[in-house]
């Protein structure tokens, strides 16, 4: 007889389910189910609820950048430039004869006469540049008793945005009452460079300077970054060089930033004397940091080409240069620009590096060239973020709008390109 | 001549040659040769390269040597024997003498620049037509040395392409030149930084102040251990305490719990945290985060809290890395087999209870790898720490005080100042080359992980 079948095992087969200790446990293991499950969910959502909040700040103080407060001020152009004409204003030395106007004179008795002892709390002292820039606009002006307007100081700015000092809301609201305020888009922001003054500085110089950093990075980067890639996936023979190139590339992709812009202060400042501040240098170093990405996104766009269009070209009798350059390349284009629009908007949000080769100057004009001095938008970002002055926290915001308008736009365009081009073998 | 023009002529000479070396080919084939070896447009592009490339090496060379021969030129003139032997002083001379002659009608600061000009312009003049003619020869010579070569049976295409894979091979050779640049950079600055200040001080010590004059035998204020700690402390500690709990419980959400269309569109988002630049996270945590968190310590008894304090940069600096560790573990838990899954849930276990004791723990050496390589991006962050962390370099532990990092010192020595004598510049370097060697060394544990975990499923 089997005295296996012990009565131990009978008991533990007839497990009660149904019983209420196992249904308690099913319902314990049920709830912590829940629980995990909910748990991951709030990781996301707690996760996406900080972006939300992040862009929601930025929007939030930055859109009050994208306004300017304005002062209308009554000017007696004729009697007090002496009755200088319109034609004088105009053509080639409008500029000179602008500045023989004493404009500075003419604006600051003007404002003594309107506002006197509010001139103070309402204008800065860069008013009358206000003023000679509407003149040469529009010369006619200088003909008559015209009301102009003109950029109000930062502290009236802040009041018109129920921000400032008591001083200033209550002055502001006066004159709002009087018709003599108003609040208009601050088109100076896109037009203009950084300045001292928050309530008339601009973007403009550090958007150029963007552009022109890209662009070097564009043309250095993706022409060596795709020939790479080719000559990686392609031709490389499986030898200790071809180790050695790949071991690089791994690596250049994973060094911090700040890394590449030492290599850029001594390479290119100290070693190739190359000027400092510039665009080139910039450019040069965001692509270095840019090509490992294009690099690896070159790769995979070329691995995912199917053999038979290489045998197919080569069976009709291309050399293997052709067979790339005619066929696998044009049909891993889609994928190379993907990855390479992705790299350029990474180095389009890089700070670090070129901080490192001092593209930190104060600039109050847009760089001219590649070797002029310039600055970029996200380095402008962090000089405006140390400004003392609290006008600059709406202008910080304000550029770090725009900045990511660029990056979302850039990455739309890649996931256009991406899902409109890219063929599924 | 500028440079731009040198290359425009030279474009122009090469397409001229193109057109040649072609037209040369198409009249063999209109001539009845059948059998052309290659395209005539490979005969076009051999010639244009024989043309081009002797004399665009030429104009680097040339551009390397004539600066040297012009100034002799000046030098023997009568004109330039007044002028002082400083060789400083008679650089700054000969410089402006240059400007001047580059853009006539500047003035003069030194006398002797404005005797110089018109001498240094007609040495230049007489240099550049000199150049300009090599150029031409050289240009004539090669195309007229391909064009000659060119018959039916000429391999041009064969030669065309040899060209080709050396530009494709120099192409890669770039990234290993850019290697050796970073790593020589980082190492000679830094063995002059270690010749000046003893590297036991640097490793070891816990003062940093540095000072830029270096006196020998006593500390100065180079002990470099409170910037590991803070790098360490926001990076590594508070940036994971973070994006660890976070990374991967978005990632067994997304990859095991949401529905498809949830997934579709919660991915993204999340990816795009990675993509908001560092300056933006950095201004974030500075103007929000920070006197919040200083608020918050006020209340809570904390007197000496400040503004800067390591907790803003580290919480900030952790969301930031959330979708990096979420997307290495994803990757690790769709690495792990299936069987091992569906085994699990057969035998009655939860979906959690599945996750938790066998996913997770299968998955961890890639979750283990992900991690590390997501340290190795936080202690090389900076913008955040720079706007964020301070400049005071505190050894503590106090998540609301204020510490300060490597890579925030790195900017904080290397902005204002570049002589690169100063040790405190060279200091710099010598917190590059650690901050470098510790990140490869993570990303190289890493990948090591990260294979050899998938190795062992395959």
């Amino acid at each position: 007889m089997n005295n296996r079948a012990s009565p131990d095992r009978t008991l533990s087969r007839s497990t009660d389910w149904h019983g209420d200790a196992m249904q308690k446990r099913i319902a314990k293991r049920y709830a912590a189910e829940r629980r995990f499950k909910y748990t991951g969910f709030a990781a996301v959502l707690i996760s996406s609820a900080f972006l939300a909040f992040l862009l929601f700040v930025m929007v939030g103080n930055g859109l009050r950048g994208f306004q300017k407060t304005e002062i209308s001020l009554p000017v007696d152009f004729v009697a007090a430039t002496g009755g200088a004409s319109a034609e004088s204003l105009r053509g080639e030395n409008a500029e000179r004869a602008a500045a023989s106007l004493d404009l500075q004179g003419v604006i600051n008795t003007a404002i003594d006469i309107e506002y006197g002892a509010d001139a103070e709390l309402l204008f800065t002292d860069s008013t009358w540049t206000d003023a000679r820039d509407q003149l040469l606009a529009n010369p006619d002006l200088v003909t008559r008793k015209a009301a102009i307007w003109i950029t109000a100081s930062p502290e009236i700015d802040r009041a018109a945005k129920a921000d400032g000092n008591a001083a200033a809301e209550i002055l502001y609201a006066r004159l709002k009452d009087a018709g003599k305020a108003r609040t208009s888009f601050n088109w100076g922001f896109l037009t203009n460079a950084d300045g001292t003054d928050p309530a008339r500085v601009g973007i403009w110089g550090a958007l150029k300077g963007s552009i022109i950093t890209m662009l070097v990075t564009l043309a250095l980067a993706f022409p060596v970054g795709v020939l790479a890639a080719v000559y990686l996936e392609e031709y490389a023979p499986s030898n200790r060089l071809t180790d050695l190139i790949e071991v690089s590339i791994n690596n250049l992709a994973a060094v911090p930033s700040i890394i590449f812009g030492l290599l850029g202060l001594v390479v290119f400042l100290s070693w190739m004397e190359l000027p400092r501040s510039s665009a080139l240098v910039g450019g040069l170093t965001l692509a270095l940091m840019t090509m490992p990405v294009i690099v690896i996104a070159g790769r995979n766009a070329i691995k995912s080409v199917p053999p038979s269009i290489r045998e197919a070209a080569l069976g009709v009798g291309s050399s293997p240069i052709q067979v790339v350059f005619h066929h696998v390349l044009p049909l891993a284009l889609p994928g190379i620009m993907t990855g390479t629009i992705i790299g350029m908007a990474r180095a389009l949000g890089e700070t670090a590096p070129l901080l490192m080769i001092g593209m930190r100057a104060f600039l109050t004009s847009p760089p001219q060239g590649l070797s002029d001095p310039s600055t970029v938008l996200p380095v402008q970002i962090y000089l405006w973020s140390d400004e003392v002055n609290r006008g600059f926290v709406e202008k910080t915001s304000a550029a770090i709008i725009i900045l990511l308008l660029f990056l979302l736009t850039m990455n739309a365009f890649a996931i256009y390109l991406r899902n409109r081009f890219e063929t599924r073998w | 001549m500028t440079g731009p023009a040198i290359l425009l002529l030279l474009v122009g000479l090469g397409l001229v040659s193109w057109i040649f070396g072609r037209a040369k080919a198409n009249r063999f084939i209109a001539s009845g040769t059948k059998n052309l070896n290659s395209l005539p447009s490979y005969h076009g592009w051999y010639t244009a390269l024989w043309a081009v490339i002797p004399a665009l090496v030429f104009v680097l060379i040339w551009n390397s040597v004539s600066p040297a021969l012009v100034i002799d030129m000046v030098l023997s003139d009568p004109k330039a024997a007044a002028i002082t032997s400083d060789p400083f002083e008679r650089g700054a001379i000969l410089s402006e003498a240059r400007d001047i002659a580059d853009n006539p009608g500047q003035q003069a600061f030194k006398q002797e620049a404005a005797v110089l000009a018109p001498v240094y312009a007609s040495a230049q003049s007489y240099y550049d037509i000199i150049a300009a003619l090599a150029v031409g020869l050289l240009c004539f010579a090669g195309g007229a040395y391909a064009f000659l070569r060119i018959r039916p049976d000429f391999r041009a295409r064969k030669r065309v392409e040899k060209l080709v894979m050396i530009v494709l091979l120099m192409a890669s050779l770039i990234a290993i030149l850019a290697t050796l640049g970073i790593v020589a950079s980082l190492i000679f600055e830094s063995i002059r930084f270690f010749s000046i200040v003893p590297a036991t001080e640097f490793f070891f010590g816990t003062q940093w102040s540095p000072k830029a004059n270096v006196i020998e035998g006593q500390e100065n204020g180079f002990g470099a251990v409170p910037l590991f700690w803070g790098t360490v402390f926001i990076g590594a500690i508070i940036a994971m305490i973070v994006a660890i709990p976070f990374g991967l419980m978005s990632a067994v959400y997304l990859t095991q719990y949401a529905r498809p269309n949830v997934r579709k569109w919660m991915k993204p988002i999340l990816e795009v945290l990675a993509g908001v630049p560092t300056v933006v996270y950095g201004y974030f945590a500075a103007l929000t985060v920070a006197p919040a968190l200083r608020d918050f310590a006020v209340s809570i008894g904390i007197s000496n809290a400040t503004s800067e304090s390591a907790l803003a940069a580290g919480l900030v600096m952790g969301v930031m890395i959330i979708p990096f560790v979420s997307s290495m573990a994803d990757d690790s838990i769709a690495a792990v087999p299936s069987s091992m899954r569906d085994g699990s849930l057969a035998m009655g276990a939860t979906k959690s209870e599945t996750i938790k004791k066998v996913l997770i723990p299968a998955a961890l050496p890639g979750v283990v790898g992900g991690v590390l390589l997501a340290v190795s991006r936080a202690i090389g962050e900076t913008m955040i720490v720079v706007m964020a962390a301070g400049l005071a370099a505190n050894l503590t532990a106090n998540p609301f005080a204020s510490v300060t990092t490597v890579t925030t010192q790195i900017v904080q020595l290397l902005t204002g100042d570049s002589d690169f004598n100063s040790p405190k510049v060279l200091a710099a370097f010598a917190l590059g080359l650690t901050l470098f060697v510790v990140t490869l060394l993570l990303n190289l544990v890493a990948l090591h992980i990260v294979k050899r975990y998938r190795e062992a499923y395959e």
